[in-house]
């Protein structure tokens, strides 16, 4: 077996020094009844050319991205990737190294940690960040059990206009840790009336911004309300690349802003893996989850960064942590710091500009097609229509065509009553031709 | 001190402070800013053009004030990262022996194929028509899990090995609920050799943990487990191949005392490792295993993720599985379950946004192909052989916890052996830097003194073995004739020397800022 460097003599030679005659006798604390004979009932090794036949195969049955016009977001979006990225976050040292705890010898990592903690934090807003969540989504299950620490309270208000999933993964973890979740009804026009919702029993409001069906929000009437509770503001997005463009989270008074990263240095993966970005304010980070990287000196006076505030994690607090989580995102944190170094601000906001230049070319030639309505007001790269057929069946005949057109809203929200709603997402890899084939295609089976 | 070539090793007085170079750097150890020193805010190495005029529709939310994100060029950009990953210590630089952690090799194939474009270039939310191949390496990757383990069904979606945990203890706790014994059964058994996400876990869900004490061999005790058992007991989560390195001996008495209490096992596979188309889980007893794709089936670690955290489920727990899953469809295609309302099941909820890391499954998938059931068999029995060789090496000058027995993948020593030495475990595993290798798993588990858990994984060649061996031994010899410098003060030779981590948490510094205006000197 090509990874297996012991040779037969050597299996003998070592077993001679160790002192038994068998490798079984090794697993004598084994039941002998439970102890297997003969290798499972799986086949047996392959040659790397025909694991590449079988897995490419599989690969071929889907349609990628980047093959057809491709309008599908909600959540996670297609963007170009420089292959310098690529590149780097495959270098050795990087892919095959483990979460730092020996600082001297990990300082690659740590420095880029260290960097993405400071990019993350300037971009939301916030005062500090930290080294990254699983993904955008368990992220603010956390922010919201986060919320209740300092507040004390268990009760969190989820506005209409939060992804389902996300409000799902937040319901999921409350209901099993018997906290409250209030989560208001689909809200496409992003008018609901959260305020009233909030009172001196809740801990957290969770708000999207630009939510699930595109609207841009203005947090700040809801932070002003929230705090006038002692409640906190939970800012999500799951479209990074808008904080380009819009105010960040922070300058409207979010107190924990979550989100997903995915759309910088990270390719859509069928979902995952993606990158979870939190930020808080100062006055939280003992109560904030997640690894934390801090800078320090060596012994010979020298700036180092070591991974720090540790004494709120597991392994020391055991049942008293903060949260269970005991990894990060590390590579795809990586990803996204090199993708946003090679931007910078420039290139982030022109980035975010085209994107939103193209969605709303998108918007203004759908609108033109009859059986399409745009239904929002304000959006970044992404929108709601409303077509005069069911989405769902709309976006099946469309890929029989050849386009991904988006996301059915009855897919995310069934049962509510939105079935002919579509999210139509647009980034900088659309071309005119893109969005001339999908108006073309609408037009034919509308 | 000499090397193997019988040339000295340390430079000593000579050594590279009586030469100190302008730049500071040493030749390839070059010293790497932080990006926001060298970076540029008017630089971008992304090449687009300008939108053309348009009217934005972001409802006068624009953003008003800069970001302070530097960028760099392009080649700038390689060089800083090129230069930091040189700081860092990798499986690929040498042997990686940290315990419990299954830093394994990393095959490259792996990353080629998460890298083909029906798997790393599809959306999540692709009519599902589109990604059937997709959803047919998933189901295939469940039935290798399922297969290798002897269980009943698999939940994919967990993120890490942690998430893997809080799916598997919410399964139980959803199952109990339907049982009607929600309220009286809320007490999680966890030995104190247990890895701190164990607890950490039950706690998060509302559980009370209850600690069972480990023995002096090692091991948890079934008398010990029963004592604790009672109606208000909902689960025990044990470790097998347990924290210490052993097979728990007792594991099938303890399941079956857990189960006529009428609670679940959650076992933490951490170790599964050692014991892959071995012995099967199920066989043992158990209800709940979370397997760490990024150990076990080699998907890179990653500098600390992302990871990849199934659970496996037996017969009782299975219906509790949450969405999504994969299941046949009526046409010899794959159907996606992504609400609790389109199950026959009773899924407890959703553990994230879409449908877990296929980047991760895809890698892991590779990884079992290629080794086939043959090879994975192996791959525990080395794994398992090389860990044993290095106690052989190495029993007689440090010193075994439980005595001089075989282990399994990993194997545990303490700290008696550095007793009057002056040296600490930290101080051994920062010597092993100096001498090229990554250390080892330091006070871990908690049960024992000063513990050195050393798992060299089944990568790992003879010589490469006997050179680590040959090194231990010398840094032993070294410490008990009292060359206490040798330790106390490595590493000498990393890119840092010991770092300050009392500093770092007294006043954190999480992030740059910008250096104070330097105020212009009076006339």
């Amino acid at each position: 077996m090509r990874y297996l460097p012991l040779s037969d003599t050597d299996r003998g030679e070592m077993l001679a020094r160790i002192g038994v005659n068998h490798v079984d006798e090794l697993f004598a604390d084994v039941p002998k009844n439970l102890l297997l004979k003969e290798p499972v009932d799986l086949p047996r090794r392959k040659g790397e050319l025909e694991v590449e036949r079988i897995l490419s195969r599989m690969s071929a049955k889907n349609i990628s991205a980047s093959s057809v016009p491709f309008f599908v977001g909600a959540g996670a979006y297609k963007h170009h990737v420089p292959a310098t990225v690529d590149h780097l976050i495959q270098r050795s040292e990087f892919l095959t190294s483990y979460t730092p705890y020996q600082p001297e010898i990990a300082q690659g990592t740590l420095q880029y940690l260290f960097e993405f903690q400071t990019q993350v934090a300037a971009l939301t807003g916030m005062d500090v960040a930290n080294a990254s969540m699983y993904d955008g989504s368990t992220g603010t299950g956390e922010a919201v059990l986060m919320a209740h620490r300092v507040t004390k309270r268990r009760k969190a208000v989820l506005s209409g206009g939060l992804h389902p999933h996300y409000a799902d993964v937040v319901k999921t973890l409350s209901d099993m840790a018997s906290d409250e979740t209030v989560i208001l009804a689909p809200d496409v026009n992003g008018t609901e009336d959260i305020l009233s919702q909030i009172d001196d029993t809740t801990s957290c409001v969770v708000v999207q911004s630009p939510d699930v069906f595109g609207n841009v929000r203005d947090l700040k009437p809801i932070a002003d309300k929230a705090h006038q509770h002692g409640a906190l503001l939970i800012a999500v997005f799951t479209e990074v690349v808008s904080l380009g463009l819009l105010k960040s989270p922070g300058s409207m008074g979010a107190d924990i802003v979550v989100g997903e990263g995915q759309s910088i240095g990270n390719a859509l993966n069928f979902g995952g893996p993606y990158v979870g970005l939190f930020a808080t304010q100062s006055k939280y980070i003992r109560q904030m989850p997640g690894r934390l990287c801090g800078e320090t000196v060596d012994a010979d006076g020298n700036r180092g960064f070591v991974l720090t505030l540790s004494t709120r994690e597991q392994h020391i607090r055991r049942d008293k942590a903060t949260s269970n989580i005991c990894t990060n995102s590390g590579l795809c944190s990586l990803a996204f710091t090199i993708h946003m170094t090679l931007l910078g601000e420039k290139g982030l906001s022109r980035l975010a500009r085209i994107n939103h230049a193209n969605a709303v070319k998108l918007a203004d030639q759908l609108s033109q097609v009859k059986g399409v309505e745009v239904l929002n007001q304000t959006f970044f790269n992404e929108f709601t229509v409303k077509l005069a057929k069911p989405a769902a069946e709309t976006v099946e005949r469309l890929a029989e065509k050849g386009v991904l057109a988006g996301v059915p809203v009855s897919r995310l929200m069934p049962g509510a009553g939105l079935d002919n709603l579509l999210l139509v997402a647009s980034t900088e890899v659309n071309t005119d031709d893109d969005r001339a084939a999908l108006c073309a295609a609408l037009k034919e089976v509308l | 001190m000499l090397n193997r070539q019988g040339r000295p090793s340390s430079a000593g007085e000579a050594g590279t402070n009586a030469h100190p170079t302008f730049t500071g750097n040493k030749a390839l150890a070059q010293i790497e800013p932080l990006l926001f020193e060298i970076g540029r805010h008017d630089t971008t190495g992304v090449d687009f053009d300008e939108p053309e005029e348009f009217q934005p529709r972001l409802g006068g939310l624009e953003r008003k004030e800069p970001i302070g994100l530097p960028g760099l060029s392009e080649p700038e950009t390689m060089r800083h990262y090129v230069r930091l990953s040189q700081q860092n210590y990798g499986i690929d630089t040498g042997l990686f022996p940290l315990g419990s952690c299954t830093m394994k090799h990393n095959a490259r194939l792996n990353e080629r194929m998460a890298r083909l474009p029906g798997f790393s270039d599809v959306h999540p939310l692709q009519p599902v028509s589109t990604v059937q191949g997709a959803l047919e390496l998933m189901n295939e990757l469940g039935r290798y899990l399922v297969t290798l383990t002897n269980m009943t069904a698999v939940a994919l979606s967990p993120k890490a090995g942690a998430h893997g945990e809080l799916c598997g203890m919410m399964a139980i706790k959803a199952a109990i609920e339907a049982k009607g014994e929600g309220a009286t059964r809320n007490v999680v058994l966890v030995p104190d050799s247990a890895h701190g996400t164990n607890p950490a876990t039950a706690a998060l869900i509302g559980f009370k943990v209850k600690a069972v004490p480990a023995r002096e061999d090692g091991s948890v005790h079934v008398e010990d487990v029963k004592k604790l058992l009672g109606p208000d007991v909902a689960a025990i989560m044990l470790t097998n191949p347990n924290t210490c390195g052993l097979f728990e001996p007792q594991v099938a008495e303890i399941a079956k005392a857990i189960h006529d209490a009428g609670a679940y096992f959650y076992c933490d596979g951490a170790n599964f490792n050692a014991i892959v188309g071995k012995a099967k889980p199920g066989d043992l007893g158990v209800d709940a295993m979370h397997i760490n794709l990024h150990k076990t089936f080699s998907t890179p670690h990653g500098g600390g993720g992302p990871g990849s955290g199934p659970v496996v489920l037996s017969a009782r727990l299975a219906p509790f599985a949450p969405v999504p899953f994969v299941r046949a469809g009526k046409d010899g295609g794959f159907e996606l379950v992504e609400q609790e309302s389109d199950a026959a099941e009773k899924p407890f909820g959703r553990m994230t946004a879409f449908h877990g890391q296929m980047g991760m499954y895809v890698r892991a998938m590779s990884y079992m192909l290629s080794h086939g059931a043959d090879g994975m068999k192996q791959a525990s029995e080395d794994a398992v052989l090389n860990a044993n060789y290095i106690r052989a090496g190495l029993s007689d000058l440090l010193s075994l916890p439980f005595g001089n027995k075989p282990c399994m993948h990993e194997v545990l020593f303490d700290d008696a052996w550095l007793k009057d030495t002056g040296v600490t475990t930290l101080d051994v595993a920062k010597a092993m830097i100096d001498e090229g290798y990554h250390p080892m798993t330091m006070y871990f588990p908690l049960v024992v003194h000063g513990a050195m858990l050393i798992e060299p994984t089944e990568s790992e060649s003879k010589s490469s073995l006997d050179l680590f061996i040959a090194t231990l031994r010398d840094l032993a010899m070294s410490a008990k004739n009292g060359d206490k410098e040798r330790f106390t003060g490595a590493p000498y030779h990393a890119p840092r020397r010991r770092l300050d981590e009392t500093r770092a948490a007294r006043s954190p510094i999480l992030k740059w800022t910008p250096p104070e205006p330097v105020a212009e000197a009076a006339e």
